[in-house]
């Protein structure tokens, strides 16, 4: 896609090791502003690993990232980044995460769980924070279960309460890991609506997931990870319907085959 | 059957009393010195640097596995032969009780923060909060609402160690009650009442844990 967006997010050469298993083997990506990109691989791609490490939420062992065309860290004279706790903190929150697991804050009410970081982070006032927060859990359909506690919610609540304690930043660049993967299935088709709903707004988005006809619907550009490396990208039509590898391919056919 | 005589016990009772409060001031100390110091051990413990986790280890594997009377008489009598200075008795008896609990509520403090997903860390992290903001706000609460049952029963244990503090003169109930029981002849009146005293004074303690943990669970 010719865009003349500007660059939000960029990775070069992003390389991680755990131990001695090389889980990225030099990734890079562009991602430019109201970019939806989907990303897709088999369970040991990388493509989670990838996803955290554009937050920095995993440090990436070599390659750096950049964000609004600043590089984060700096080079420690070895070839690789050495990051300042502080500029990390001020990096995620402009770039906001939904994780598998939702991991909302189980000690506070839903409410608190969105005005948390506008008031302890962006130092918003409480009626502000409030305000946010009450907007958020409407976007999402839950503005009635501000004071609920997490633990009374359904798997798909706690995850859209995720999502908008995630935009209550009004990050840059939204990551969703998996956001669905954990959800009983009859729960899914809440949690997408709500992400569908993000794409209207024009929102940033990178999605790792396995939901290929959501990714093919929503998604403006589809990265397929295989073994550390991205093996295919393009838009949702070329690469989910007409992959150029033979990997792809066959991955594809493994979700396809499943329906009747 | 003896010929009970507790109003002999009774007759002096107020000097029981008042060893009580001596004995509830020890626990307060001592469980002060544990609970607070038990934090910077548990970092230790904590820590990827060895230099921290190892003596931290060390520490903890001491005093959990040698017993408190022996701890209790190291630091009356052999402490001040190394450092030559002699400490009053309660100080000994808060030192020695107080560091034994820090061992165990090390691990208590370092099992709860443990118990806490690592999810959680990472939700806090992923919103632009710095390490001591997640601490704080994510979780210690969540983490200290799980140790409660564990405290109470480590402030219940310390409130019965106090007694050993008697063997070095401190003038707590035990103290007291085997100076009363000696004086006058009167054993078996005078523990039973001592007993009685202990159980008014740390029964409370175990009702409360247990309810808080009924709250919780409902």
């Amino acid at each position: 896609m010719t865009s003349p967006e500007p660059v939000v997010l960029s990775a070069t050469a992003i390389t991680k090791r755990f131990g001695t298993v090389d889980v990225l083997k030099g990734v890079d990506l562009t991602v430019r502003k109201g970019e939806r990109i989907a990303i897709l691989g088999s369970s040991g791609s990388g493509k989670s690993t990838l996803l955290r490490c554009l937050n920095l939420l995993e440090r990436p062992t070599g390659g750096t990232i950049a964000l609004d065309g600043r590089t984060i860290g700096r080079p420690d004279g070895k070839g690789c980044q050495r990051y300042d706790e502080r500029e990390l903190d001020r990096v995620r929150t402009r770039v906001g995460m939904v994780f598998q697991q939702f991991n909302l804050f189980p000690h506070m009410r839903v409410i608190e769980n969105v005005m948390e970081a506008p008031r302890g982070v962006l130092g918003k006032s409480k009626a502000e924070a409030q305000a946010i927060a009450e907007r958020q859990l409407a976007a999402v359909g839950l503005a009635e279960k501000a004071t609920a506690w997490p633990a009374q919610l359904s798997g798909g609540q706690q995850q859209r309460v995720a999502i908008a304690r995630a935009l209550a930043m009004d990050p840059e660049v939204l990551l969703l890991d998996e956001p669905t993967s954990s959800l009983d299935p009859e729960l899914v088709g809440e949690v997408l609506a709500a992400i569908r709903a993000l794409s209207d707004e024009g929102r940033t988005m990178l999605i790792v997931t396995h939901e290929l006809g959501f990714a093919f619907h929503f998604a403006t550009r589809v990265l397929f990870l295989h073994d550390g490396k991205v093996l295919e990208e393009g838009p949702p039509e070329q690469v989910l319907k007409a992959p150029r590898e033979e990997r792809t391919r066959r991955f594809i056919e493994r979700f396809t085959e499943r329906r009747f | 059957m003896p010929e009970l005589q507790f109003g002999v016990v009774f007759a002096d009772f107020d000097l029981l009393i008042r060893a009580a409060g001596t004995t509830a001031l020890l626990w307060a100390a001592a469980f002060s010195v544990g609970w607070s110091a038990g934090w910077i051990v548990a970092f230790g413990r904590r820590s990827p640097r060895l230099v921290l986790a190892i003596p931290a280890r060390g520490f903890v594997e001491c005093f959990r596995n040698t017993p408190v009377l022996v701890q209790l008489i190291w630091f009356y009598y052999a402490l001040p032969v190394l450092i030559g200075i002699q400490m009053p008795a309660f100080g000994a008896a808060v030192l020695a009780l107080g560091l034994n609990g820090t061992a165990y509520c090390a691990e208590i403090h370092r099992n709860g923060l443990q118990s806490v997903a690592i999810g959680q860390w990472e939700a806090g992290r992923a919103l632009g909060m710095g390490r001591l903001r997640v601490f704080f706000r994510i979780i210690l609460p969540q983490a200290v609402s799980r140790m409660i049952p564990a405290y109470t029963n480590r402030a219940v244990e310390m409130a019965k160690n106090t007694s050993v503090a008697s063997v070095i003169s401190v003038h707590e109930l035990m103290y007291n009650a085997r100076l009363f029981s000696s004086q006058n002849y009167v054993p078996l009146e005078t523990f039973t009442v001592v007993a009685g005293i202990y159980f008014v004074v740390i029964w409370p303690i175990s009702l409360a844990s247990s309810l808080i943990e009924r709250r919780r669970s409902a």
